[in-house]
């Protein structure tokens, strides 16, 4: 009974989505102030339907009802139950479901905190993803049902991929997802702003929070993602150029050229067409993400089905979405008209060749990414683009991005004086310079440019960043929001950087043979002594469990217990690594195989520096987070009140939306 | 800054970054590209000796040979149909890899005709087998054509 509750609800929000889609642009249209009302409803209903029907399929779940399908194939009794429910959005379908409703989420938030935008705008923005809504729930009910139910259940189900079976996991996904599907928001408000004719500073501030909290959402998700790569496959990596990894870099590179092109436009009122066209890339690039991940055309830890019928469902979907929006633009982004004047120095000039090297350093990730398919496609064979190429493009498009970072803080808008820059700049350049070249002497005993290199960028970044925030604000002490989060993301990213350098720079990465009580084996100056391997019992899988203890200089540090588990019959062992971390270097090892007369082979790494990544990440986020809770567009929101846009049209249908 | 000379700007930078992008892709492309054989491609002598390439097919029953003093493993991949070529790697085997199953290498031929493999990798299922390795095994009638043709 639950299951079929869900599905209803399902269906009837795929009503609602198409009311909310349809309604509200024609009442714009034909001036029907009673449909345009109904794009608030609309969106509240079908969030809230969503969430029945996901209740139900995690209801379906917890309850382990073996007559559902997708519950029968991805779960079973003996998992924890924290398990089972991630087990929900560990497959397609489930995983498709959450998208839907991650993505009405976002149309109730926008409904919700909405009362300052003009009801013509909130209609048309709320429309647009109540298309997009439809997309999702069509595909969902027509080749991906949840629901399905099994005419014979079987006694037991089988399992989620252990791999799956993780914390991380558990959370990395919907965090993902309100990143991706947050970009909609922006997207819905640039195909707005296009059918309105008109786009301002007030429609900028508007859309300003909305895509920063998607970035927090996507960047926080990339970070997790990365992590959880790290601990879990057992490969000790934290980027692998992998295509599924890039789809989700796409739209984070683009939805930070967003982030600053929409100051630009909000402050200046220039770049707008420019700034459009990031968002439908953006969001685009998300759609095009989700395609290559669960189209099946690409196979990994994350595509779950490969089947046709859903690939060109999607690829359609996409056609059709990127099509349209790009056909919109065509035809209208000439109208939007940016009146902000500016010479070749300024900080708009600033922003765009930030901007530029952005959208570059994207074009070229998804060139790398796709290209394979495009060559197999056209039948010249099959290849792969390796971590080199994205390695060597990544050097000097960040070089370009990093040295900028430091320069557009402190350009002013519409008009420079290089000079005046100089005289600021030269004191974080001279102190980077020092710190690039004098931390790698007292440390590292070999010189590398590379090394060089990421320090003096990374140091760069952070040093230009804390300057120009002491500058900002009337008292030294008390800032706005903003200033501490731009301020954070930048020092985020230098940390982030700093851990790249050291991490790609200094990493030892060994597949050794051990043997038991045998010789151990040095790195650096760790000894690792493999001491034993005993099998273990866990909760719901066995394990080969090897005893290793490395030593430093003689002196017992830590132990550490590398595991194999298996998680039952018909899944795939899986390998757990023993880890001991520390804020500035990682002791990784990972059990491999028998080989025979009591020796085993071992991945013993040691990884400088590998946390900073993860961490510049947090920061970073954090920074988003400020930046997005600046009083500035809460408070301004407010005062704008239908002073905007289509401020007739807005009071003519003010009383529409009231109720 | 006149209206003309800003849009000389943008074209400006954005000739830069075209240009700029195709000189790195170009750059990068080169020595990146691991295409994909056969082992009839290599028994056939197509494949360039000390080129990074990939290697797939399925590990013969019973060729997995290890030493007992190092980390090393010999395998045999092969393509059912006679066609078969030693892989050596000194690095550890992905827990999916089996004997009689699938697999896809990525390395080096040497003269002495051994694969020396860098990396490999095993991915399947209970019924799930790479793609690639797919079309390798499928070419049972048609005629010795290795799976790649763009091999420069």
């Amino acid at each position: 009974m639950i299951p079929e509750l869900g599905h209803f609800a399902l269906a009837v929000a795929l009503a609602l989505a198409i009311v909310q889609a349809v309604f509200p642009l024609l009442g714009v249209k034909f001036n029907k102030p009673q449909w345009v009302a109904l794009a608030k409803p609309a969106a509240t209903a079908q969030f809230f339907l969503l969430v029945i029907s996901f209740g139900c399929l995690i209801y379906a779940f917890i309850v382990s009802d073996f007559s559902v399908k997708l519950v029968a194939s991805h779960s079973n009794t003996a998992m924890p139950t924290i398990y089972k429910v991630s087990a929900v959005w560990g497959n397609h379908e489930g995983s498709l479901l959450l998208w839907a409703l991650v993505l009405a989420g976002w149309g109730y938030a926008v409904a919700i905190f909405s009362r300052s935008i003009p009801a013509v705008m909130l209609a048309r923005v709320l429309s647009v993803m109540g298309f997009v809504g439809i997309g999702f729930l069509l595909f969902l009910i027509m080749t991906s049902n949840p629901f399905e139910r099994l005419p014979f259940p079987p006694a037991e189900g089988r399992t989620l991929n252990p791999l799956l079976q993780d914390f991380g996991l558990a959370i990395h996904p919907p965090m993902l997802y309100m990143g991706y599907v947050g970009f909609s928001v922006a997207f819905a408000f640039a195909i707005a702003a296009m059918l309105g004719g008109k786009l301002d500073s007030a429609w900028a501030r508007w859309a300003r929070p909305w895509t920063n909290v998607a970035w927090i959402f996507l960047t926080g998700g990339i970070t997790l993602g990365s992590w959880w790569a790290y601990y879990e496959l057992g490969w000790g990596g934290w980027w692998f150029w992998d295509p599924v990894e890039n789809a989700s870099l796409l739209p984070w590179l683009v939805g930070t050229a967003l982030i600053h092109s929409l100051a630009v436009t909000e402050k200046r009122a220039a770049f707008k067409s420019w700034t459009v066209l990031l968002a439908i890339l953006a969001f685009s690039l998300s759609l095009l993400g989700t395609f290559l991940v669960r189209s099946g055309v690409l196979t990994s830890v994350h595509s779950f089905a490969a089947d046709p019928e859903r690939g060109l469902f999607i690829l359609m979907f996409l056609a059709i979405t990127i099509g349209a929006s790009l056909m919109l633009y065509a035809t209208r982004a000439p109208k939007l008209i940016s009146t902000g004047k500016f010479e070749l120095v300024s900080r708009e000039v600033g922003l765009l060749v930030n901007n530029i090297t952005l959208v570059v350093l994207t074009a070229t990730v998804l060139l790398g990414t796709l290209y394979p398919l495009i060559i197999d496609a056209l039948g010249m064979g099959k290849i792969s683009v390796g971590p080199p190429y994205f390695n060597n493009i990544s050097l000097p498009l960040g070089t370009v991005l990093l040295t900028m970072m430091g320069v557009g803080l402190f350009l002013r808008w519409k008009k420079d004086n290089p000079k005046r820059l100089i005289k600021i700049l030269w004191v974080p350049a001279i102190m980077a310079l020092v710190m690039a070249v004098v931390l790698p002497l007292l440390f590292i005993p070999e010189f590398k440019w590379k090394t060089t290199l990421g320090l003096l960028l990374s140091s760069w970044v952070a040093l230009t960043a804390l300057l120009w925030f002491v500058g900002q604000g009337r008292s030294p002490f008390i800032k706005p929001l903003s200033a501490w989060g731009a301020m954070i993301a930048h020092v985020g990213m230098a940390v982030t950087i700093t851990g790249i350098t050291l991490t790609s720079m200094y990493s030892v990465e060994n597949d050794v043979r051990l043997e038991a009580n045998g010789k151990p084996y040095e790195v650096s100056d760790y000894a690792f002594k493999f001491i034993a391997i005993e099998d273990h019992q866990g909760k719901n899988y066995k394990a080969t469990r090897a005893t290793v203890e490395i030593t430093q200089g003689g002196k017992l540090l830590t132990t550490l217990y590398p595991e194999k588990r298996n998680y039952g019959a018909g899944t795939m062992p899986m390998t757990e690594a023993g880890i001991d971390g520390g804020l500035f270097r990682d002791l990784f090892i990972a059990l491999g195989e028998p080989l025979g007369k009591k020796a085993w082979s071992f991945r013993i790494y040691h990884k400088p520096f590998v946390r900073w990544i993860w961490l510049g990440g947090i920061l970073m986020v954090v920074g988003g987070l400020l930046a997005a809770f600046d009083g500035r567009y809460w408070r301004t929101r407010r005062r704008l009140k239908s002073n905007t846009s289509e401020s007739k049209k807005a009071e003519t249908l003010k009383g529409a939306t009231s109720t | 800054m006149k209206a003309r000379q800003k849009r000389m700007v943008f074209v400006a930078l954005g000739l830069v970054a075209v240009m700029g992008a195709s000189f790195l892709i170009s750059k990068a492309m080169k020595g990146n590209l691991a295409y994909l054989y056969a082992p009839e491609a290599v028994l056939a002598g197509d494949v360039p000796q000390g080129k990074l390439i990939r290697l797939g097919g399925l590990v013969k029953e019973g060729s997995l040979k290890r030493s007992d003093s190092a980390l090393e493993a010999r395998f045999i991949v092969t393509d059912n149909r006679g066609h078969e070529v030693t892989v050596v790697t000194h690095k550890i085997l992905p827990d999916l890899f089996k004997e009689g199953k699938s697999s896809v290498s990525r390395g080096q031929l040497k003269a002495d005709g051994i694969f020396y493999a860098e990396e490999v990798l095993a991915k399947h299922d209970a019924n799930y087998m790479p793609e690639e390795v797919k079309d390798v095994l499928k070419k049972e009638h048609s005629p010795a054509q290795p799976v790649t043709e763009g091999t420069k």
